[in-house]
């Protein structure tokens, strides 16, 4: 459910922090997953290329391709499309399948991320509250293509 | 279920900023370690099976067990850790983290601070000068869609409880068993996210009783998509556009009236 720091990374800005944390022990709905950690934190007032290379890099054209994440319910792996620094596509490559529920939750899911993703840009918002859902791997896969676009 | 947290912190000379992002992320990761029900060995569930004291514990357990109290009390009781049988904080750890994490970072110098845990989210400061923030509230019945955004400036705090997308996830405490009513999500906006997500997590169980609790309740607003698609908010949610219920208006910052709007608080 949040699409601001890949808004961040997208648009850029100096002196921006942006980072994204996956903590996926604190309301889990079955086994106790790992927890991971991917945290983007710029050591200068402008992120590094350690860091976000997206914030300050050139406006990016074209499509790009995410790592793939695994979740609790399987591997995540998403591509996106950006024109002039902007996402304009999602595509997921691969979602959860495991059995008919995760299909099911998959094929509604990647779609509403994806359009959420979209319209946080265009609405000029800084965040976006809901109800949690299973986006972890889908904004982990997505964050690491934004890296990758490096603008 | 996994959470995301997301980090969004705009600062200009505070050099100590960034080594406060990585304080606040190592936070998250230490309140996960203490009290996730869903780890045996967290300082939680050892409470739970009696095999630690409350005093034995890290402090910060008794500062949200006394916090939870005091939900339980401004929610009638609908509010609830007792979950399952077991000791289940889990209403409130999420939205006390964020608030925790956004203000380690505030207080190192950044100038805006936004925090969002898994849907919750806790703002503090502004994006830019001179500009509020801005924040969507997900449309359950529209996938993709905003129900409406939340626009106020300063110290906000915006959480959403709802039935997520592998079921409900809020149960009556009274049954046990799924509210009944009409709000598919409801959306409670505050300074606070440690009352926030609180109080959002007590209204969705209230069900039908939630819009009059909420309604009284000083210092919220909110926001509820209704099953039906007409929604329903209180008089100073600071709402900023047309919304998909059709609902329209400008709220002024912080919770106060809008202008030619009639509040029963202010």
């Amino acid at each position: 459910m949040t699409r601001n720091p890949l808004r961040r990374v997208v648009l850029g800005a100096a002196a921006t922090v942006s980072g994204i944390v996956l903590l996926l022990a604190l309301k889990p709905h079955s086994a106790p997953p790992p927890a991971l950690a991917h945290a983007t934190v710029p050591a200068g007032p402008r992120p590094s290329s350690s860091g976000a290379p997206g914030a300050s890099g050139p406006k990016h054209t074209g499509t790009v391709t995410g790592d793939t994440e695994q979740t609790d319910y399987g591997p995540v792996q998403v591509q996106v499309t950006l024109a002039n620094g902007r996402i304009t596509g999602v595509t997921a490559l691969q979602t959860p399948s495991d059995n008919p529920r995760d299909q099911e939750i998959a094929s509604y899911a990647i779609p509403q991320l994806t359009r959420e993703a979209i319209a946080a840009q265009s609405a000029h918002i800084d965040a976006v509250s809901g109800a949690s859902y299973t986006s972890a791997g889908y904004i982990q896969s997505l964050q690491s293509a934004l890296d990758r676009a490096g603008g | 279920m996994g959470t995301v947290f997301s980090f969004d912190v705009a600062y200009g000379a505070g050099l100590r900023v960034p080594s406060a992002v990585e304080a606040a992320v190592a936070s998250l990761h230490t309140v996960d370690a203490v009290f996730s029900t869903y780890r045996p060995d967290s300082q939680l569930s050892r409470l739970a099976r009696g095999e630690l004291g409350l005093a034995d514990c890290d402090p910060r357990v008794a500062e949200v067990l006394g916090l939870c109290e005091r939900a339980r009390e401004r929610t009638d009781g609908w509010f609830s850790t007792g979950y399952a049988g077991g000791l289940d904080p889990t209403g409130l750890v999420k939205g006390w983290a964020v608030e925790r994490a956004a203000r380690m970072i505030a207080e190192a110098g950044a100038y805006g601070v936004c925090v969002n845990g898994g849907g919750d989210i806790q703002l503090l400061g502004e994006p830019e000068p001179g500009r509020p923030w801005r924040v969507g509230v997900t449309d359950p019945l529209r996938p993709g869609a905003l129900a409406t955004v939340v626009e106020s400036a300063g110290e906000l705090a915006v959480a959403t409880s709802g039935t997520a997308e592998r079921g409900v996830h809020v149960l009556d405490p009274h049954t046990g068993r799924p509210p009944e009513g009409e709000a598919v999500s409801v959306t409670v906006v505050t300074r606070s996210l440690t009352d926030a997500d609180a109080w959002a997590t007590a209204a969705f169980a209230m069900g039908s009783r939630a819009r009059r609790w909420l309604e009284d309740l000083p210092h919220a607003e909110a926001f509820a998509v209704t099953a039906d698609g007409r929604g329903w908010r209180t008089p100073g949610f600071p709402a900023a556009v047309r919304t998909s219920n059709g609902l329209v208006g400008r709220a002024a910052a912080d919770g106060r009236p809008a202008p030619g709007r009639p509040s029963g608080r202010g």
